[in-house]
C-alpha cells in the first residue's frame, strides 16, 4: 500500500495542481454528454460507486489503511435513506427498567432530508467501527473491519426495517427540495452528478489541507509523527470517520438511483469489490477510483450473462494488479507522463 | 450530429406512434427471469427458457405473423439484481413481458416495475399469494401455483389424519413468511395448533441447530416452509439425525420433482406435498415430458416449467388477436377475458385478481419398489378440483378486486 | 429462564461439532500466518477444494472418505503449493496487505470456477457407511458422523501442535519464522520450507473440506461465509499462536451452540461481539503476543 501510494505521489509534484485540474475539468466535461449516448441509470449507479471509491481510497491512498468492510458504511446508509423515504420512522431504543423503543414518525421523508440523516449515520457508525479498529494496525486493522462489516450484515439480516432477504423496495425517488421531480431521469441524473462533483471536491479540499499533509505524514512513518508531537490516533480516527461520512453520502443516493435497498450492499463482496475498483484505478491518485468504478461497473452490466465470469474476471484483476500493476491505471498515467494525477 | 440524431429519433417515433395497433418496435420479446445457477436452477433455470421456446414451437400458426424473440437472464435469488434486469430489459431492450421469476422476494420487486412501466408479468416460479392479493396488479397474471393453494392442498390433509402440533422450519424471505402464514392458517382453522417457529437464512446450510429445536418442541409435524435445497438439505439432516425415528414427521410444503430426484425414494418415500402438475399424468404430459427431457440433460419438467409454457401460450394468443403488446394492461385484460386452453393445463380461466385457475393435485412419494422408472416418482392420492384449490377471490384484499 | 436439558446438550454438541471446523480452519491459517506473515483469503476456497475433492474422488476413481482424507489434503496441498510458487512468493518483500488482496483475488477466481462448473446448489457426499448412525445418548441423538467429526479434528490439532512445539522440525519452523537470514546461514532451506509449511496450511483446510463434505452439501459457496467468522476466531486467538488458535476454534464452537440455545437470533454475531469486547481489553488477542 505504502509503496505504490508513495510511486503516486511522490512522481513529478511540480506539476502539482494544474494536471489536476485539467483532468477535472475533463472529467465534468465526459460526465455531462455521456447521458447522451449511454443509459442514465447505469452512469448514475457507476457515479454512486465513484464517490464510493473515492472515499474508500481517501482512508488506503492517503492515511494507508486498508479497510475491507467499507460496504458497512455504503450498505447502511444505503438502508437509512431507504428506509426514511419509504416509511420515515426512527426507532431509537432507550432503558426504562427495560428496553423500550422511541419511534419517532414523519411520514415518507424528502430525499435531501433522508440523505442527509443517512450520512449522519453512517458518520456514526465510522466513528464507533474507527475506534475499535484503529487499536490494531495494518493487516489486523483489516480483518478487524472486515468483520465488523460482517456482524453488521447479519444485523441487516434480522432488522426488520430492513426487510431481510426482500430488502426495501420500492424506494420512492420523491421530489428534491419540494421542486425537482427526481421520477425523471435526466433531473436525477443532475443531481447524482452533482452530489458526486461535490463529494470529489471534499476529498480533494481533505487531501490538499495541513490536514490532509498529516495524514499522509502517518502514512509514511507513524512513529515519526508520534514524535512531532500529533496524536496520531486522533487523525485517523477522523479520516476513518470522514471516509465512512462520504462512502454513506454515496450509498444514500443509490437506493434514488436503482429504488431498492439490500442486503448486497452489506456484504463483503461489496466491500471487496470497492477495493478492487480502488486498486484497478490506482491507489493514492485522485481520479484513479472514478475510473476504477467506471470500469468494474461497466464490465459487471456488459457480462452479466456470462455468470460466474464476472467473479472470475474480478479475481484474476486482483491477482494482475498486485503482481504487476500495482499503480493502477491512472497510476500508470500519471507515472508515464510524470503527471500528478 | 446530436441535433441530427435527435430528430431522426423524433422522426421515428412519431411514425411509429401513428401507427396503432402494431406490435411495439416490430418484436415480441420475451423475457425469461429465473435463478440459473444456484438453488432453483433445476425446477426453473434454462428449463423455462426452453418451455417458453417450446410453446412458441407449438403456437406456429396462431403467431406466424408475429416475430418472437427468447431471452434469458439470471436473478441470482437477489431482488436488487432482478430489478436492475428487468429495468434494462424493458428500458433498453425492449423487453415486452417478463415470465417465470421464482424466489418471491424477486416476483414481488419486479412486479412494482412492470406495473410502473405498463409492461406484462407471468409469474410461474414465484409462490407468495401477496401476487394476488395487496400486491396485485393490472399488469400481472400468477400463475402455477401459490402459498394458499400449497398449504390448503397440503396442510389440510395431514391435519386431517392426525398431525394437529406444527413447528415451521422457515426461510427468512417473503416466500417462506408468506408458507408459514398461510399454513398456520390452515392448520388452526381445522383445529391444529402452531407450537413454534424458527427462521432461517436463506440460501441455508447447515439445519441441524433449527432441527433440534424443532426436536425440542415435540410438535408432531415439522412443517419445512422453504424450498429447493433448502428443503432437501433439511429433509437430509433431518434423518441424519433420526429425528423421524423419534416419532415426528417432516412435511414438505413445497416439494418439486427435481427435488424428489435429488433425494431418491428411499429417503423422499411417503412424502406428501401439493403440486399443480406432474408429467405422468395424461398422455399430452408424458409426450411433452418426453421432448423437453430430450433438450434439458434429461432431467424432466417440473410444474414451473409447465406453467411458463401454459403462460406464454395464452399471451401470445392474445398478443396475436390484439396485434399490439405495447400496452401491457390492455394484453393482461385481454388474457382475463378469454379462457385458457393449453397442452398441459387444459382448459382454465384466470380470476380478476390476476389468479389463473386450475385444479391442484396432492401427490405422495412412491416407495423405491413402486417405481417402475427414473422420474416415475409420484402417486396421486387427491384432486383439489379448480374452484377449491386457490383462496377465495373476496379474501385477498387485492384493490382490483370490488366490493 | 427454564433450560431443557436435551435441547441444550444437544446445541452444545453442535457447537462442538463447528467448532472442530473452526478450530481447523484458523490452525491452518495460524499456521501459514506464522510463517509467511500472509493472511490466505484463499482459505475458505482451499477448504471447498477439498470437499470436492473428496467428491471427484468417489466420483471418478471410486475412492471412498477413507482414501480422500489422505488423497484430498495432498492434492489440493500441492495447488497450494503451486499457487506459493507462481503467485506468493513475489510479496514476502512487500507489504503484507498486498498479502491478502491477492490471496482474496485467488479465492475469487477458485469460487467463480467452480459456481460456473457446478452452479451453486451443492452436490451430494454420502457419511461412510462405517460411520452411519446414531448414537442415543439418552438426552439427545448424536450421529456417528459428528461424534467422529470432534474426535479427529481434536486429533489433528493436538498433532499439528505437537510438531510445531515439541519436534525438531517444529523448532526449524519456528526459529524461520522469527529469523529466517540466521536459520538459512545454518544451512536450513528456507524458502522450501515456506513453501511446504503454506502447502501443509491449505491441506489442513482441505482435511477440514473432506470432512464437512458428508454434512454439508458440497457447494462451491461452502467456504466463502465461514472464512470470515475464522478470521474473527483467529484474532481472538492471537494470530501466531497454534495453542490459542485451536483452544479458541473450539471454545468459540461451544460458545456459539449455547448462544443458539439462550438467545438464537445473536448466534450469527456472538462470534464478531466477542472479537469487539477482546479487542477494546485485550488488543493482541487472549493468547497473542503484543504485535
Amino acid at each position: 500500500m505504502v509503496q505504490a501510494s508513495e510511486q503516486a505521489a511522490s512522481s513529478a509534484p511540480a506539476y502539482g495542481g494544474r494536471s489536476e485540474m485539467i483532468a477535472f475539468a475533463l472529467m465534468v466535461l465526459v460526465l455531462a454528454i455521456l447521458p447522451a449516448f449511454v443509459y442514465p441509470p447505469f452512469l448514475m449507479k457507476a457515479l454512486c460507486f465513484a464517490l464510493f471509491a473515492c472515499a474508500f481510497n481517501l482512508l488506503i491512498g492517503y492515511v494507508g489503511l486498508l479497510s475491507f468492510g467499507h460496504a458497512l458504511y455504503f450498505g447502511w446508509a444505503s438502508y437509512f435513506a431507504a428506509h426514511l423515504a419509504k416509511a420515515g420512522t426512527i426507532s431509537i431504543p432507550y432503558w426504562a427498567g427495560s428496553w423500550h423503543w422511541l419511534n419517532l414518525t414523519s411520514g415518507p421523508m424528502a430525499p435531501e432530508l433522508a440523505i442527509l440523516l443517512a450520512v449522519l449515520g453512517a458518520a456514526f457508525l465510522g466513528v464507533v467501527a474507527g475506534s475499535i479498529a484503529i487499536r490494531r494496525q495494518g493487516i489486523y486493522f483489516a480483518m478487524i473491519t472486515l468483520a465488523l462489516a460482517q456482524m453488521m450484515y447479519f444485523f441487516a439480516v434480522q432488522a426488520p426495517f430492513t426487510g431481510g432477504e426482500d430488502g426495501i423496495q420500492p424506494v420512492p425517488r420523491g421530489h428534491l427540495f419540494g421542486m425537482f421531480n427526481l421520477a425523471n431521469d435526466d433531473v436525477m441524473y443532475v443531481f447524482v452528478l452533482v452530489v458526486f462533483l461535490l463529494g470529489f471536491l471534499l476529498i480533494y479540499r481533505i487531501i490538499h489541507s495541513p490536514f490532509g499533509e498529516v495524514l499522509k505524514a502517518i502514512r509514511e512513518n507513524e512513529q515519526r509523527a508520534i514524535s512531532l508531537g500529533y496524536k496520531t490516533d486522533r487523525y485517523k480516527l477522523m479520516a476513518f470517520t470522514l471516509s465512512a461520512a462520504i462512502a454513506g453520502l454515496a450509498g444514500a443516493v443509490k437506493p434514488f438511483v436503482v429504488q431498492n435497498a439490500s442486503l448486497t450492499d452489506v456484504h463483503w463482496s461489496m466491500s471487496g469489490e470497492v477495493v478492487l475498483m480502488t486498486l484497478l484505478g490506482g491507489l493514492g491518485t485522485i481520479f484513479g477510483p472514478v475510473v476504477g468504478a467506471f470500469s468494474i461497473i461497466a464490465m459487471q452490466n456488459y457480462l452479466a450473462s456470462f455468470g460466474q465470469w464476472v467473479t472470475i474476471i474480478q479475481g484474476s484483476i486482483f491477482v494482475l494488479c498486485v503482481l504487476l500493476f500495482r499503480r493502477g491505471i491512472v497510476g500508470e498515467i500519471a507515472n508515464m507522463f510524470r503527471i500528478k494525477l | 450530429m446530436k441535433l441530427l440524431r435527435t430528430a431522426i429519433l423524433t422522426a421515428a417515433m412519431v411514425s411509429a406512434g401513428a401507427a396503432y395497433g402494431q406490435v411495439s418496435d416490430g418484436v415480441v420479446k420475451i423475457g425469461v427471469l429465473n435463478d440459473m445457477s444456484g438453488t432453483y436452477a433445476d425446477l426453473a433455470g434454462a428449463g423455462s427458457v426452453l418451455a417458453a421456446r417450446l410453446a412458441i414451437e407449438d403456437l406456429k400458426d396462431v403467431v406466424k405473423d408475429l416475430k418472437i424473440e427468447v431471452v434469458g437472464a439470471d436473478h441470482q435469488n437477489k431482488p436488487d439484481i432482478g430489478s436492475n434486469i428487468v429495468r434494462q430489459w424493458i428500458d433498453v431492450d425492449k423487453v415486452d413481458v417478463i415470465v417465470d421469476v421464482p424466489t418471491s422476494s424477486v416476483a414481488l420487486a419486479v412486479n412494482e416495475i412492470v406495473k410502473e412501466k405498463n409492461k406484462v408479468f407471468l409469474v410461474s416460479g414465484a409462490a407468495t399469494s401477496d401476487l394476488t392479493g395487496p400486491r396485485c396488479s393490472p399488469n400481472t397474471i400468477h400463475w402455477t401455483y401459490d402459498t394458499w393453494a400449497l398449504a390448503n392442498g397440503t396442510g389440510n390433509a395431514i391435519v386431517k389424519t392426525g398431525g394437529d402440533t406444527w413447528f415451521f422450519l422457515t426461510a427468512d424471505y417473503a416466500f417462506g413468511h408468506a408458507l408459514e402464514r398461510d399454513t398456520s392458517a390452515v392448520v388452526t382453522k381445522n383445529g391444529g395448533k402452531v407450537v413454534g417457529a424458527v427462521r432461517h437464512p436463506f440460501p441455508g446450510q447447515d439445519f441441524s441447530s433449527f432441527l433440534l429445536q424443532a426436536q425440542a418442541s415435540k410438535a408432531k409435524i415439522i412443517g419445512l416452509a422453504n424450498a429447493g435445497a433448502d428443503t432437501t438439505n433439511a429433509i437430509k439432516q433431518a434423518a441424519e439425525f433420526g429425528i423421524t425415528q423419534k416419532g415426528q414427521n417432516l412435511a414438505g410444503l413445497l416439494v418439486f420433482l427435481t427435488d424428489v430426484h435429488s433425494l431418491g425414494l428411499k429417503t423422499a418415500q411417503g412424502l406428501i406435498f401439493t403440486e399443480a402438475w406432474y408429467w405422468d399424468m395424461n398422455d399430452t404430459n408424458r409426450a411433452f415430458a418426453k421432448r423437453f427431457a430430450a433438450a434439458n440433460r434429461g432431467i424432466y419438467p417440473s410444474m414451473i416449467h409447465a406453467g411458463v409454457y401454459s403462460a406464454v401460450t395464452h399471451y401470445l394468443k392474445s398478443v396475436a388477436a390484439l396485434k399490439n403488446d405495447a400496452d401491457g394492461a390492455a394484453v393482461v385484460a385481454h388474457m382475463k377475458k378469454s379462457k385458457t386452453k393449453d397442452a398441459l393445463f387444459g382448459e382454465g380461466e384466470i380470476r380478476e385478481d390476476g389468479r389463473k385457475i386450475h385444479p391442484m393435485y396432492l401427490f405422495e412419494v412412491k416407495k423405491p419398489e413402486e417405481s417402475k422408472g427414473p422420474w416415475d416418482y409420484y402417486k396421486t392420492r387427491a384432486t383439489i378440483p379448480a374452484d377449491q384449490a386457490f383462496r377465495p377471490i373476496g379474501e385477498g384484499k387485492c384493490p382490483l378486486v370490488k366490493g | 429462564m427454564e433450560i431443557n436439558l436435551p435441547a441444550l446438550f444437544g446445541q452444545l454438541l453442535i457447537g462442538l461439532i463447528n467448532g472442530s471446523f473452526y478450530a481447523l480452519l484458523s490452525l491452518g491459517l495460524a499456521v501459514i500466518f506464522g510463517m509467511l506473515n500472509i493472511i490466505n483469503f484463499a482459505h475458505g476456497a482451499q477448504y471447498m477444494m477439498g470437499a470436492f475433492a473428496a467428491y471427484f474422488l468417489l466420483q471418478f476413481a471410486g475412492l471412498n472418505y477413507w482414501w480422500a482424507l489422505v488423497l484430498a489434503p495432498v492434492i489440493v496441498g500441492g495447488i497450494g503449493i503451486v499457487i506459493e510458487r507462481a503467485f506468493l512468493q513475489w510479496l514476502y518483500k512487500l507489504d503484507h496487505l498486498y498479502g491478502l488482496l491477492l490471496t482474496f483475488g485467488l479465492a475469487l477466481i477458485i469460487q467463480g470456477l467452480f459456481r460456473h462448473r457446478y452452479g451453486s446448489s451443492g452436490l451430494p457426499y454420502q457419511i461412510p457407511p462405517q460411520l452411519t448412525g446414531v448414537r442415543d445418548l439418552g438426552f439427545t441423538f448424536l450421529p456417528n458422523y459428528r461424534a467422529w467429526v470432534i474426535v479427529f479434528s481434536l486429533a489433528v490439532c493436538f498433532g499439528t501442535w505437537f510438531m510445531i512445539e515439541k519436534t525438531r522440525l517444529g523448532a526449524y519452523l519456528r526459529a524461520a519464522t522469527e529469523n529466517p537470514t540466521l536459520v538459512r546461514a545454518f544451512g536450513i532451506n528456507v524458502p522450501r520450507m515456506i513453501t511446504l509449511t503454506y502447502g501443509f496450511g491449505v491441506g489442513l483446510a482441505a482435511l477440514a473440506g473432506v470432512m464437512a463434505a458428508p454434512i454439508y452439501a458440497v457447494n462451491p459457496t461452502m467456504g466463502a461465509d465461514l472464512i470470515i467468522v475464522v478470521f474473527a476466531v483467529v484474532v481472538i486467538g492471537g494470530m501466531g499462536s497454534i495453542m490459542g488458535a485451536i483452544v479458541t476454534g473450539f471454545g468459540l464452537g461451544v460458545v456459539e451452540g449455547l448462544t443458539k440455545y439462550f438467545f438464537p437470533e445473536a448466534s450469527n454475531t456472538v462470534i464478531f461481539v466477542i472479537m469487539v469486547i477482546v479487542l477494546v481489553t485485550r488488543p493482541a488477542g487472549l493468547f497473542g503476543r503484543a504485535a
